[in-house]
């Protein structure tokens, strides 16, 4: 095994930093503020531009991201980001733009955002697009609320959200946020009850929430019928899009009979995490429900483009402006990158999830069915016998130079290991990934316990974590200070 | 071994003798055959294509702007774009692994340290979407500490602001209202507040400097009005580097956009949405927080922590739904803080208010103009009376180059031949001639 994390002792950026001083009276002869107004001091470090990029070039060696190694986080579609995105992305007619400015002197950008919609609607099977929701959850929110806003357009005041139990977190509380009960559904074998569905269903039914391919990597064949018994029930079916890196070109959510749809564009169309942000999470919906979208919407009017906010029924705005401009930028440069050969992706996405599986199946028990789109979930539950667990075996494969997969989730399944290792990766990298999870079964569960050895840190302690609540610099000196006065005042008496 | 060499390894393994068969479960009736899309294109065509497209953009750049109202042109040292262009940190996911993230990690730490002294709060979490969702946020954070069924905002906030946090109000069955702002100052009318803060009433929300550019004034009465009910705060961190902090001013809850720090405009997104409060309130709060915490070692060590309000473990009982967040974008506000320290920092805000107090005193000296129109102390902007329609002065200002203000008139239908005119460290003395000379002609 020769990976090994760099290890840096990086001081926080305040630390050592003088102390602060209130100047606020020499301030007031500058007579530009009311003193009332004026700040006391400031604890900001002062450091040449030397020091600071040494500390964040330091602490970027202790960060693991797709570009040093396979991620196989399931659910998030960790694949590698083409630079050319990035790069196009930066561009001063992308970054330095005001979204203010007079539409004339935005013509590119809109053209950009106007043929992203189309792309997004040929490859959800949908017929309108908007561009506006931040991330996967707020899509999310922009679904329920376009489901509250056609539900109350027709004179109903439905008040549940029915979703299956593998469903991702969000999903409930992106339905909870928008005023709406949440019922959750038990699965059958890993795939929705329909029968359970059925009875599930009524006239207090406002949408169903699905991914699918769901979360446990399984394709719901019964989409058919499910898409019927909440369509009967007057409901609308909402489509998860986290997991379309799966079906491009094969299926379509519009083609399941889904109503609502939202993409996550830093998963399947490759615009990079950022370290948890930022995304972009574009939601489609059929023609019946176009005019509840966000506004302002892009039309294209006698070859110019405008930003159109006279739409009555729409749901207003989800958040300012026109969405992730930078984000969306990426995600359209990717999609013309692909063309219709996005297909051949979802193709090698599925065709590496199913050989890993294949070649992890004798390492760790699968329940529900064999075949899995572009991921599939294990159980850990052997690993209980030789006193071991699910999280211990992930931290072990960081000293492998492997990021883990994502564990305990979904809930249904034991010990969860859930495993997405996306179309980029190549077999080579595939089968060390299988060598190492087999390495790590025949080694000494004590040193699978205390992984891991080589990352930048040892086993980290959440539990003290919640506990200090240590949440800035601030708390930590105070926390610091009073512990100290304690001690002193111990020592006196 | 060649890529497709490889495939039909796997395939073999799997004995199958086409992936189609991998697709066999998708029921036929919902099966699509390919995707009508144009074929794949190379790189470097792709580079020519996008590059000749976006050309007929006129970034800040090229043309000189005076837009503002929320989003902001400053300078960013290079080194924060290097920074944030290391792979380590643009290619990883949420720090669910600390052990290998702790790059990531200590940097988020960073910038809630660094914000949390900015706004003067005890707590900052690692990111909202933007401001006007974590406005969204902080009026369902208000009804889970305060309970009722209106909030309250001061009018003088953008107004597609409102709009988003009126959307999310309704999933807490309350309607926001407004309360009017006095026509002198352009600050909160305390008189309309206090009437209107009867005891359905949740909370109040001003800005600071708020849409007009002004600062607020009034805040201790305003505190004493809100009384018990929850108090947010918005703030341009920017200005915080020389004024007093919501802290300070008694709020239970501060949000802003630390897009001034550090993140290009990006035609508005994305940005970064500023959410801190007091300390007694954490478990009622949205989104990440990270903590200091040790490893089995003892060395200091940061993970994510009090997740039990996140709704990977809460779901329909989370604080919030939030997951990816802007986290990126917190690296860079971390960095761009530490690269500019106390003394840069305060030097680019006291630049924008003296711009401020040049370019509005230059164009209330013209005839028929009257800058500022709001008597209340501004930070980088403020609201100008023009003679001329502003469609027709930004049409004709749009012939020299220039994108003039915004024609606030849009959102404040009082305001009508009014503009936000925004100025910033990043304007010279021959940038503000040449819109003062402008204006001139136009007339
Ligand atoms: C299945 C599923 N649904 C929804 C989400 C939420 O998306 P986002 O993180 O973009 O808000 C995720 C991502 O974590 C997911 O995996």
């Amino acid at each position: 095994m020769r990976y090994h994390q760099a290890v840096h002792e990086v001081p926080i950026l305040l630390e050592g930093c003088a102390p602060i001083v209130d100047d606020r009276a020499g301030r007031e002869s500058e007579g530009l503020l009311p003193s009332d107004l004026l700040r006391g001091g400031l604890e900001l470090p002062d450091l040449p531009e030397r020091e600071v990029v040494k500390h964040f070039i330091n602490l970027s060696q202790m960060n693991f991201g797709v570009d040093n190694g396979l991620y196989p986080l399931g659910s998030c579609t960790m694949k590698y980001n083409p630079k050319i995105c990035d790069e196009i992305s930066s561009m001063d007619t992308v970054a330095h733009l005001h979204p203010l400015q007079d539409v004339s002197t935005i013509q590119g950008a809109l053209a950009i955002m106007f043929e992203l919609e189309n792309m997004l609607c040929e490859i959800g099977g949908i017929d309108a697009v908007t561009l506006q929701p931040a991330a996967g959850a707020h899509g999310e929110f922009t679904g329920m609320q376009i489901a509250r806003a056609y539900h109350e357009s027709r004179g109903e005041s439905r008040s549940e959200i029915v979703l299956p139990d593998t469903a991702h977190g969000t999903n409930p509380a992106s339905a909870a946020m928008v005023g709406y009960d949440v019922l959750d559904l038990p699965s059958k074998d890993g795939c929705v009850d329909v029968e359970a569905l059925k009875a599930a269903v009524s006239d207090d039914t406002a949408a169903f929430m699905l991914t699918n391919p769901n979360t446990l990597g399984l394709f719901e064949k019964e989409v058919v019928e499910i898409a019927d018994i909440v369509h009967e029930a007057g409901a609308l079916l909402y489509y998860d899009g986290a997991n379309l890196n799966a079906i491009m070109g094969k299926t379509s959510p519009g083609r399941m009979d889904f109503d609502i749809v939202h993409f996550n564009l830093h998963k399947t169309f490759a615009t990079p995490h950022g370290g948890g942000g930022p995304g972009a999470g574009p939601v489609g919906v059929k023609q019946h429900l176009e005019g509840f979208l966000p506004v302002p919407r892009i039309v294209c009017r006698n070859d110019m483009y405008e930003l159109d906010y006279d739409r009555p029924e729409s749901i207003g705005k989800v958040k300012a402006f026109y969405g992730n401009f930078a984000v969306l930028v990426r995600a359209y440069a990717y999609i013309k990158m692909y063309g219709r050969d996005l297909q051949h992706v979802s193709e090698q996405a599925v065709l590496n999830s199913n050989y890993l599986k294949q070649g992890l199946m004798d390492v760790f028990e699968m329940p529900y069915g064999k075949l899995r789109k572009h991921e599939f979930v294990l159980s850990g539950r052997a690993l209980k016998k030789r006193g071991l667990r699910t999280m211990d075996f992930a931290k072990r494969l960081l000293d492998y130079g492997f990021h883990a997969p994502t564990v305990y989730f979904p809930l249904i399944v034991d010990e969860a290991l859930m495993i997405e290792p996306t179309e980029t990766e190549t077999k080579d990298n595939l089968d060390a990934f299988i060598a190492a999870c087999k390495q790590i079964m025949s080694e000494d569960p004590e040193i699978v316990r205390s992984a891991p050895h080589n990352a930048a840190r040892r086993r980290i302690d959440e539990v003290k974590a919640a506990r200090d609540m240590i949440l800035s610099w601030r708390s930590y000196r105070g926390k610091k200070e009073s512990h100290h006065n304690g001690q002193a005042s111990t020592a006196r008496d | 071994m060649q890529r497709t060499e490889c495939s039909a390894l796997m395939m073999s393994v799997l004995g199958i003798a086409s992936v189609e068969e991998l697709f066999e479960d998708i029921p036929k009736k919902v099966r699509t055959s390919g995707l009508k899309l144009p074929d794949r294109v190379e790189e470097a065509d792709l580079a020519r294509a996008l590059r000749d497209m976006l050309a007929s953009n006129k970034p800040v750049t090229e043309w000189l702007s005076f837009l503002g109202a929320g989003v902001y042109f400053h300078h960013i040292p290079a080194a924060v774009r290097s920074i944030v262009s290391r792979s380590e940190f643009l290619t990883s996911y949420t720090p669910y692994q600390s052990e290998v993230s702790q790059g990531m990690l200590q940097a988020l730490f960073e910038y809630q340290s660094f914000i949390a002294e900015l706004t003067g709060v005890d707590v900052v979490n690692s990111s909202m979407y933007d401001a006007s969702t974590a406005l969204g946020e902080g009026v369902l954070m208000s009804h889970r500490i305060s309970g009722g069924t209106r909030f309250l905002s001061s009018k003088a906030v953008n107004p597609e602001k409102l709009s988003v946090a009126r959307l999310y109000a309704k999933g807490a069955n309350m309607e926001v209202a407004t309360v009017d702002y006095d026509e002198n100052s352009g600050t909160v009318d305390l008189d309309d507040l206090a009437s209107k803060m009867t005891d359905d009433v949740s909370g109040f929300y001003f800005e600071t400097p708020n849409v007009f550019g002004v600062f607020e004034t009034c805040w201790k009465e305003i505190r004493e009005i809100v009384g018990e009910k929850t108090l947010i705060i918005g703030a341009n961190p920017l200005a915080l580097a020389i004024v007093r902090s919501p802290g300070e001013m008694g709020a239970d809850i501060v949000i802003g956009d630390a897009q001034v720090l550090g993140v290009p405009m990006n035609l508005g997104g994305p940005s970064i949405g500023v959410f801190g409060c007091r300390a007694d309130h954490i478990r009622k709060m949205p989104g990440r927080l990270i903590g200091m915490t040790e490893d089995a070692e003892g060395t200091r060590s940061f993970c994510m922590t009090l997740q039990t309000r996140e709704q990977h473990i809460r779901r329909s009982r989370a604080t919030s739904n939030i997951c990816t967040n802007q986290a990126l974008l917190a690296v860079a506000v971390a960095a761009h803080l530490a690269l500019l320290g106390r003394e840069g920092l305060r030097t680019v805000a006291m630049k924008n208010l003296v711009n401020m107090k040049s370019l509005s005193s230059e164009i209330d000296s013209l005839d028929g103009y009257t800058a500022p129109v709001f008597g209340a102390p501004h930070f980088n902007e403020f609201v100008m009376r023009s003679p001329v329609s502003i469609d027709r002065l930004n049409e004709i200002l749009r012939k020299e180059k220039i994108h003039g203000g915004y024609a606030i008139g849009e959102w404040f239908p009082e305001l009508k031949d009014c503009a936000l005119v925004t100025t910033t460290e990043m304007h010279t003395s021959n940038d503000h001639r040449r819109f003062i000379e402008a204006l001139r002609v136009s007339k």
